[in-house]
């Protein structure tokens, strides 16, 4: 029952924007199959009466004065860039020309 | 001062003899330096170092002492190592690369060459209390794993025995302390890499309750379950590092204004008349005869001491699991996107934006990084939200409601830590699944947020087995008195490593 497909791997990789080799989606997918039935045994839980908890903390908003304080200095924010072209970051072609 | 080698000393002896005179912050730098370099290559603990920046801190270190500063700076002159989970510092504000700046990896090849421009938390609160930053220690990829053998950097080795694991994903962190390489360490704890270590290396560990020590520059795996803590070699030293490490935090948001107690007042060696709860849901079938007979005995260790210990249950414990790995893939699988090899890291150079997404995130991550992205994304993804994500945010619930109401009838909970000795190197990574149940008795703690420490009860077979004692929500003080008093009384405190074989 909690077989994934070929076809999901592939989506599921697309979405999370991860190159997988041929041999990595084989893999991935017997093995994504095996956790997957191991962890929908939490469908025979009742959770029909119980919210659910995404912090185990009670957060609440913290109010501070609008103050100017010291950040990271441009170059040093820029300095582990791949590529930049100061005082920017660059990247590569996100639209054809023309488009 | 103990019979032990210097380099295997505890905090409290090394600075007991710091303050008399009888040593130098120079000589234990100097100690822990020789047991790295002599065993880099049998045990790669570390991925950098750098020993001159730790002498030269060490000898400011000294002068502070000669000026009699050492009275109420428990830490001032103490050797220690970061898991290569925290930011150091090592560029200026004009981008230029500090003199003894470390790099910053988090044992992936996606962040190889990485250049911290600021300081984690942990690292300014070490430094203010004088202790000495040796290096970073090795772990798994992003802290994820529980042998440490997905580091991009090799898998490091447990100095009981060079074929076993050391667990992880802090592995490098607590061998370091068990090798006699650092006298604390700082690791990160998901769903057990603090204290899953600390047991299969005979060393002290703890997770914190989840706001209590600040998590400003760790590098996030999944948010709503990490926590940083320590590694030492006795419930005594760890109070101290973590006395130093506790308490609010502007810069993270999680992180609680609440008081910090004296932790080391707090070790008074008397439970007499506190209630333990022993969860029955923590030994199961899988645990070996060896590990249930060690925390059996360190159970009785304290009946015998006077504490009274109570049959508990905690009947979702078998749920943990599988909550876990759908809420800790999930959150990791958000916080890993900012890989895209634009502002930092690694970068495959591809001509169009969206390939070069694609090919520095599947040539720069490892297997086990890979697998939990997918994971967390099929869990998020459209269609499966509801069933996975919040499902598991639903037991999450249910986990956290059952410890708490044990936790208001008993004052701690005792458990074993990890249901294994350390594993043969190559024993489980090609079964994702075994590998995750080493987690099974730690990782219910972080879903419900409280802290647990690791104190060591024996060996088995040789190898060191670990002792888990779990507290109320910022209620560090009973689990370290616990702890403490366990520790007095069992015997094990001067546990060491075998000296390696000389060749």
């Amino acid at each position: 029952m909690a077989s994934i497909s070929r076809a999901d791997v592939e989506h599921v990789a697309r979405l999370a924007r991860l190159h997988l080799t041929d041999d990595e989606i084989d893999r991935m997918q017997s093995q994504l199959s095996n956790i997957l039935e191991a962890i929908e045994t939490l469908r025979d839980v009742d959770t029909s009466q119980v919210g659910p908890t995404a912090s185990v903390i009670q957060l609440e908003n913290v109010m501070r004065d609008d103050e100017v304080r010291p950040g990271l200095t441009r170059e040093a924010a820029l300095a582990n860039a791949p590529l930049r072209d100061d005082p920017f970051l660059r990247v590569p072609t996100v639209l054809e020309e023309g488009r | 001062m103990s019979s032990l080698p210097l380099a295997d000393l505890t905090i409290t002896d090394a600075g007991a003899a710091l303050r008399d005179g009888e040593t130098s912050s120079r000589e234990l730098t100097d100690a822990c330096l020789t047991r790295i370099e002599r065993d880099a290559a049998r045990l790669n603990t570390f991925l950098a170092v750098d020993a001159e920046a730790a002498l030269r801190a060490a000898d400011e270190a000294d002068a502070a002492l000669a000026r009699g500063e050492g009275a109420d700076r428990p830490l001032l002159g103490i050797p220690y190592a970061l898991k290569d989970i925290f930011v150091t510092r090592a560029l200026d504000d004009g981008g230029r690369e500090l003199p003894g700046g470390l790099p910053t990896t988090a044992g992936s090849f996606i962040l190889e060459g990485y250049r911290s421009p600021y300081a984690s938390s942990a690292q300014e609160r070490l430094e203010a209390a004088g202790a000495i930053l040796l290096g970073k220690t090795n772990c798994d990829e992003f802290a994820m794993g529980s042998s440490n053998e997905n580091s991009a950097f090799g898998p490091v080795r447990n100095p009981w025995d060079e074929t076993t694991v050391p667990g992880g994903s802090s592995g490098g962190s607590a061998a370091a302390v068990a090798g006699g390489q650092a006298y604390f360490s700082l690791g990160t704890d998901t769903g057990g890499s603090i204290r899953q270590p600390a047991s299969l290396t005979g060393t002290v560990g703890m997770k914190p309750t989840y706001g209590r020590v600040s998590r400003y520059g760790m590098i996030a795996f999944a948010s709503s379950l990490d926590q940083c803590g320590p590694f030492a070699r006795s419930v005594r030293d760890l109070a101290l590092v973590l006395g130093a490490l506790a308490g609010h935090d502007p810069r993270d948001s999680t992180s609680v204004d609440t008081p910090v107690p004296d932790y080391a007042a707090a070790l008074t060696g008397d439970v007499k008349g506190l209630r333990l709860g022993v969860p029955r849901e923590y030994f199961v079938a899988g645990m070996e005869p060896g590990v249930e007979a060690s925390v059996r005995a360190g159970i009785d260790t304290l009946r015998a001491l006077g504490a009274e210990i109570v049959d508990v249950s905690l009947p979702s414990t078998d749920r943990g699991l599988a909550t876990y790995y759908i809420i800790a893939p999930a959150e990791a699988s958000a916080n890993l996107a900012r890989y895209d090899g634009v502002r930092y890291g690694l970068s495959a150079g591809a001509e169009e934006l969206w390939d070069n997404y694609d090919n520095t995130r599947g040539s720069g991550f490892g297997a086990e990084v890979k697998r939990r992205i997918m994971l967390g994304t099929y869990a998020l993804s459209a269609g499966y939200y509801d069933a996975y994500y919040v499902k598991a945010q639903q037991v999450r619930t249910l986990i956290k409601d059952e410890f708490d109401a044990v936790l208001d009838t008993v004052d701690a909970i005792l458990a074993p830590t990890s249901p294994t000795v350390a594993f043969k190197i190559g024993a489980k990574v090609d079964d994702p699944l075994a590998m995750y149940l080493n987690d099974a008795c730690t990782l219910p703690v972080n879903i419900a947020g409280l802290p647990g420490i690791s104190v060591p009860c024996g060996l088995s077979d040789g190898l060191p087995v670990g002792l888990q004692v779990i507290g109320r929500a910022f209620d560090e003080a009973t689990v370290l008195r616990v702890a403490d008093a366990y520790e007095r009384a069992a015997g094990f405190a001067d546990l060491r490593p075998p000296a390696p074989a000389l060749t």
